[in-house]
């Protein structure tokens, strides 16, 4: 059997590739018009290859669980996703304007505050975020920039259009399933490359290298920069591993660091040997035990003040966290127009603030039709899908709210996009989301494409891989 | 290097090495097996017991037969063929930012195959295949090493770990053969003549299990003898796993190290011991002990690569 387009049918869900029974959309009518020539045993033959070139790769990817942890390979979907290079373009300017109004905002918060003086945004708010670090006060780092690497939540919508649903700004991961699908999809899918212009995405190593180089305070043309990871156990340590050998960096625990006199160095077999920035992978709190949890193993005593005193960058900066935070997010459309006088390129999804009285009533009112969403998880835990949730469920997050406003905000159920998946008997409809990544320090660099996430399960809009989410390739693809 | 990264990739090369001298320990014993008469007291136990893990065994079986100590020694046990692979997975997952990606590939491969593989190959027939497999795996990655990685302090580390595995195993080797195994050999009260072939075979098995034979008649000139046989294993310069060699090894691979004086210290001072052992003397009494004495001036070695190279464990 062959993959029939006329049958498949996304519903009222905006569909990536086919825009009405039987017809693809522009960019994706090759991919389209191949995968039909293919019959549903050729398509999972390919899958088996894909899965087995994952194990025998060792993409993988850790979930804790009550029975311990366990590696697991990454979950894959060998149909690509296709998104238009003009349409992609101009999202990425959205996402580099994004980024830099971000960095304007962690600056000013840590430094003279002007947005909260010019009441853009209200004080309490920032300050009272859980990850607002008063120890960073005062601190200027290099370029005024403060999230090097952010990886940002795109969605499309009904109506096909990019729309902004949260900024990962502490700890982003994902960049190496981006890149390591793309080379799954090429040993199976070869043949899709030759008819198609497709956007190469084998420059991000590179450029993160060069990112980090440039916060170097050394002036060097090899600067020392080091991966700190918490180690094997962490769900993303396939992630660091990965990234510090493309980019040639020393993959480095806690226990491989040491700070004498404000500097930091590594031990290495032929001793101490200074570092010059390190790219953590570890969230503020573990980081020094000196400044943030005492009972922090994971991290190195001393090194916020060596950052402190300019003897060492770090990735992302401490503190950066503050406007990765559920509610200030609401905020960054005003704060694109205080800092760049620019209008936003990228719209947010429509929000509602629990913390605002008549924003609050309108929530609880219509629980049953938002997502509610806690300032500070990440992973899609803590959330209450309202149209699925129980009435017990519900209520309990009615309490949650009205106990911790600040802590709350929601959105409507935002029909994502579909796009197609191959299942065991046909080629079905799925709900995806965007993860871009973007990177700013002297410059500014977007990822072309981004991580595909994919909602495996029929109807479910829960991406997240630890969550039995999967990936795909994303091809920003352009006329031939 | 990171103290850390070269402490993963030496033990790395150890457990690859022991995986493969498990493997061949394991299908070198199956067949000697064979070859030995009806009655002799050699079992299935032995192998427990070369291994050093008999105690492990008990407790967790009842009958040493052959069933229960494949399982164990394949994939029931800490040290069983399996974990071992597991480790040298484990270590090759945390330092693939610095070996090659293929390495790193081809192990996680092996370790799947094993996975896999390993229950069903507690039988005969399909264990032989199953571990040739093996063995011819861990030739392929430590081909693979050899041919792409450059000569600096990662493959120095390689080397290390993979040489001291093989000093280590070497004497091991020779210690269960000329005790364990060789009183073990023989049918009750029958003479020694009844038994001689056996013997015979029995030292023919420990060259192979050590890959040994083949070089041994051709660099022996003598036919197989217990004398002859740990001369050649604990003595000779050229055979790539006999301890003088290795040992010679370690030393070259040192001299690329910094702050080489104290492991380089213990590796002459080993090969000393090496030198002067008096085989033939050694043999009427006084083996056991100096292949101890030996065993524990190879731990030594370790022990001064750790300290002077690896992180301080607290």
């Amino acid at each position: 059997m062959r993959v029939n387009w006329k049958t498949y049918n996304s519903g009222k869900f905006f569909d990536e590739i086919i825009s009405s029974p039987g017809f693809a959309r522009k960019p994706a009518r090759r991919l389209a018009s191949h995968l039909a020539s293919l019959t549903h045993d050729e398509l999972l033959e390919k899958k088996r290859a894909a899965d087995l070139a994952i194990k025998t790769m060792g993409i993988s990817f850790t979930v804790y669980s009550d029975a311990g942890n366990i590696d697991r390979e990454w979950p894959y979907d060998i149909i690509p996703r296709i998104i238009a290079e003009k349409e992609w373009d101009q999202t990425s300017l959205g996402l580099q304007q994004r980024l830099r109004a971000l960095n304007c905002f962690i600056n000013d918060t840590y430094n003279d505050q002007k947005i909260f003086r010019d009441k853009i945004i209200p004080k309490e708010l920032v300050l009272d975020s859980t990850n607002f670090r008063k120890e960073c006060m005062g601190i200027n780092p290099k370029y005024g920039v403060w999230a090097h690497i952010c990886g940002t939540d795109l969605i499309k919508g009904d109506d096909g259009q990019f729309y902004v649903l949260e900024d990962n700004l502490r700890v982003p991961s994902g960049v190496s399933y981006m890149l390591e699908n793309r080379r799954v999809t090429k040993r199976v899918f070869p043949e899709l490359f030759e008819n198609h212009r497709i956007r190469p995405i084998t420059e991000y190593p590179a450029q993160l290298f060069d990112t980090l180089a440039a916060i170097s305070p050394r002036p060097s043309d090899y600067p020392e920069v080091v991966v700190l990871t918490p180690g094997a156990f962490n769900s993303a340590y396939f992630e660091h591993s990965f990234l510090a050998q493309r980019m040639g960096a020393e993959l480095v625990e806690g226990g491989d660091l040491v700070v004498e006199k404000d500097k930091v160095f590594m031990r290495t077999i032929d001793g101490l040997s200074q570092v010059d920035v390190v790219y953590r992978r570890i969230d503020d709190m573990f980081l020094d035990p000196k400044v943030f949890r005492k009972d922090s193993t994971l991290g190195v005593p001393g090194l916020f003040k060596s950052w402190v005193k300019g003897n060492v960058a770090l990735a992302n900066a401490p503190g950066a966290g503050v406007a990765d935070d559920k509610i200030i997010y609401t905020y960054v459309p005003a704060m694109i127009k205080y800092y760049l006088g620019e209008e936003p390129l990228l719209p947010n999804v429509e929000s509602f603030l629990c913390v605002d009285k008549l924003q609050r009533q309108h929530v609880l009112q219509n629980l049953d039709k938002l997502v509610i969403k806690p300032a500070n998880e990440s992973g899609g835990y803590g959330m209450l899908i309202g149209p699925q949730a129980s009435k017990r469920e519900l209520a309990e997050f009615a309490r949650r709210i009205k106990a911790d406003p600040r802590n709350y905000m929601a959105q409507p159920l935002i029909s994502l996009s579909t796009v197609p998946i191959l299942g065991e008997r046909i080629v079905e409809p799925r709900h995806v989301d965007l993860r871009p990544f973007i990177l700013q320090a002297d410059k500014t660099h977007v990822t072309a494409g981004g991580l595909t996430r994919v909602a495996m399960l029929k109807g479910s809009f829960i991406v997240n891989s630890s969550q039995g989410g999967g990936s795909k390739d994303t091809w920003i693809v352009g006329d031939k | 290097m990171l103290s850390r990264v070269a402490e993963r990739i030496y033990w790395q090369a150890r457990y690859l090495e022991r995986a493969e001298n498990t493997a061949r320990l394991l299908s070198v014993f199956s067949t000697l097996l064979l070859d030995l008469p009806p009655g002799t007291k050699l079992s299935w136990r032995s192998l427990v017991e070369i291994t050093g893990t008999d105690r492990a065994f008990d407790g967790k079986y009842k009958q040493a037969n052959e069933r229960n100590v494949m399982r164990f020694l394949l994939l029931d046990s800490a040290s069983s063929l399996l974990n071992t692979l597991e480790n040298t997975r484990e270590n090759a997952r945390t330092t693939r930012e610095i070996m090659p990606l293929e390495a790193f590939e081809q192990i996680n491969d092996l370790f799947h195959y094993a996975k896999d593989n390993a229950a069903g190959s507690i039988a005969g027939g399909s264990r032989y295949k199953f571990l040739e497999e093996i063995i011819s795996s861990c030739h392929e990655i430590s081909g693979l090493m050899a041919g792409s990685m450059s000569r600096g302090a990662a493959y120095s580390f390689v080397r290390l770990g993979r040489s001291l595995e093989r000093a280590d195993m070497a004497t091991r080797i020779i210690d269960v053969g000329s005790g364990n195994l060789l009183t073990n050999i023989g049918v009750g009260a029958k003479p020694a003549e009844f038994n001689e072939p056996y013997e015979n075979t029995l030292w023919m098995n420990i060259l192979r299990s050590l890959t040994a034979y083949q070089m041994y008649r051709q660099h022996v000139k003598h036919r197989v003898n217990g004398e002859d046989v740990v001369r050649f294993l604990l003595q000779d310069d050229d055979f790539p796993r006999a301890a003088t060699h290795v040992l010679i090894t370690i030393t070259k691979v040192l001299k690329h190290l910094p702050n080489n004086t104290k492991a380089a210290k213990q590796v002459d001072k080993t090969l000393r011991i090496i030198e002067k052992g008096n085989i033939s003397k050694l043999l009427d009494a006084g083996l056991f002990q100096y292949l101890d004495d030996l065993q524990v001036e190879i731990a030594k070695i370790h022990t001064s690569i750790a300290d002077t190279w690896f992180l301080p464990h607290k």
